[in-house]
């Protein structure tokens, strides 16, 4: 088995006296669909917000494509080709959504390109795959709540990443527009892209996964596939509390 | 840049054409707001973090120019770029200590190097101490009428310098970069935007423009004393020149400075000049209540609603 895109290895994060993370090992293959589980205030965005480099990890170890990251600031990690969605969106809500989206493909893609016109048709083709082309001038702050969650999708999409980390992307949204954003996280997964989805909605967890990470307690409870986690006994105890 | 020339032209032209000296008294002083606005905007209103001590930045550039005089009588090019390094490094320190945190930190930070920089000005009695000091002008240029003159152009050719280094901030990815980190410096950062690398450059760029606006201070009034030179009134009005004409864009600081600079000419001549504080606070009250988004932002509103309406 080649290495994985990404290693984490006994990562440990504690804010004050309260353990939110404790000892957490995870891995994500090149390609994989990773989904990742598990109650409220069970660590998920923690965790992520570790890999990503919003938070440094205590203890514990984070390997992307055979190079340690654990002590690099996020917009390293960035450029390297991680790139997430945050669970509450947060557009750059006074520029438009093309400027939105030029500015990872300003700061990663096509680092040194000095004009917007630069990276224009390219921030509009990244919008125009989300169905944001027609909006691609209005400030992000006017958006729908489904529209939010594409411009986030949008923004990391266009730092060009081998992972790609949704948080809770589909909070929120319709069952129609549910299948529309897997459709789309599906397309990008095809190009090879790793994507790791923490999501609440099981039923669009269990359909995009390949593997499933439970957590619980900052702890993993159960690994395995989609069916194996769900037929797990101590993941239907935390869920349903049976 | 066919405008950057055009104005400091202009400003050539008006020396010769305009016989009344107190023009370029108090436009000379509507200018370096232009500069100190424009500078407390690259930071302040791109990034959004606001520096308090914009008086402390401009009164460290004018005593940099008093102790280049003292020690050898340098020229006031030499001042000038002297100034800009000093509040330069001085906008990177303070940043360096404070901006690795996010939110009011730097702030708090520049109200307090304000008071450190004005105790030692007291206390160093090369530069006239609390006393103050009289500076005298060198010979008038050849050209010049006077040696205000001279200086209302060259703060001429500071304000053209500092806008379109602020414009050029602005329109390029730097500009974008720093708006993210207003919008939101963790989404910023999760995009790939160095932040702290950004934020400090902005506010060495700022720190520098502001020196700049201080640095032929001295010279400009032949006399120099801390209290007027760390007088609360830079602070002030550097930020709310460009609160009261928009902050989003270059041409906010302009338009603020401008007009209540000009106000405050008007109001020292007519009423007092000690009212000038007054009448900045009172403009900024009613324009954070009417018009948040200062004057580009009202126009802006006026103009889409006009266009909605057809």
């Amino acid at each position: 088995m080649s290495a994985p895109l990404l290693e984490v290895r006994g990562l440990g994060k504690r804010f004050g006296g309260f353990s939110a993370l404790s000892d957490v090992s995870l891995r994500a293959g090149r390609g994989e669909r990773l989904g990742i589980i598990g109650p409220n205030g069970s660590g998920k965005t923690t965790l992520i917000n570790c890999i990503s480099g919003s938070l440094r990890n205590d203890t514990g170890s984070i390997a992307f494509d055979g190079r340690e990251v654990t002590r690099l600031p996020a917009h390293r990690r960035t450029r390297l080709g991680i790139a997430r969605s945050f669970q509450i969106p947060r557009p750059f809500a006074s520029m438009s959504l093309a400027e939105n989206v030029a500015v990872p493909l300003e700061y990663v893609t096509h680092r040194g390109s000095l004009h917007l016109a630069d990276v224009r048709g390219e921030a509009l083709g990244i919008l125009g795959e989300m169905g944001l082309a027609a909006k691609a001038d209005a400030l992000a702050g006017t958006l729908s709540q489904v529209e939010l969650r594409k411009l986030e999708l949008a923004r990391a999409l266009a730092s060009r990443p081998s992972l790609l980390i949704l948080d809770e992307v589909m909070a929120g949204l319709s069952a129609l527009e549910v299948d529309e954003m897997l459709a789309i996280v599906l397309r990008v997964n095809e190009r090879g892209v790793t994507v790791i989805m923490i999501e609440h909605i099981m039923r669009a967890i269990m359909r995009f996964s390949e593997r499933v990470v439970c957590l619980d307690a900052g702890q993993i409870l159960a690994e395995g596939s989609p069916a194996e986690v769900a037929a797990d006994a101590s993941v239907r105890r935390v869920y349903l509390g049976a | 840049m066919a405008g950057a020339a055009a104005t400091v032209l202009a400003a050539l032209l008006l020396t010769r054409m305009v016989e009344n000296e107190y023009v370029f008294f108090a436009g000379y002083v509507v200018l370096q707001f232009v500069v100190l606005a424009t500078a407390w905007n690259i930071l302040g209103g791109y990034a959004g973090y606001v520096n308090f001590g914009s008086g402390a930045f401009f009164a460290v550039g004018a005593y940099t120019s008093v102790a280049l005089i003292q020690a050898f009588q340098a020229p006031l090019l030499v001042q000038v770029v002297a100034a800009a390094t000093v509040t330069g490094a001085m906008g990177f320190l303070v940043g360096a200590l404070t901006l690795r945190l996010r939110g009011i930190f730097f702030s708090i930070a520049t109200v307090a190097i304000a008071v450190i920089c004005e105790t030692v000005v007291i206390n160093w009695s090369f530069v006239g101490g609390a006393r103050g000091i009289a500076i005298l002008q060198p010979d008038t240029p050849v050209g010049f009428a006077s040696y205000n003159r001279m200086l209302f152009v060259a703060m001429t050719g500071f304000a053209v310098l500092a806008v379109g280094l602020a414009r050029f901030v602005e329109i390029s990815w730097i500009g974008r970069g720093l708006r993210a980190i207003r919008d939101s410096e963790e989404a910023a950062e999760s995009v790939g935007v160095p932040t702290l690398r950004l934020k400090l450059a902005a506010a060495t760029l700022s720190g520098a423009l502001m020196g700049v606006a201080g640095a032929p201070f001295p010279l400009y009034m032949s006399f120099i004393e801390p209290v007027s030179a760390f007088s609360l009134n830079y602070a002030v009005s550097a930020l709310a020149m460009p609160l009261i004409g928009g902050t989003a864009s270059w041409l906010g600081p302009v338009i603020g400075a401008v007009l209540l600079g000009t106000v405050q000419q008007v109001v020292t001549v007519t009423i007092s000049s000690e009212l000038n504080v007054l009448v900045v606070g009172l403009v900024l009250v009613v324009y954070v209540v009417a018009a948040p988004q200062g004057i580009l932002g009202l126009a802006r509103r006026l103009s889409r609603r006009e266009g909605a309406g057809r």
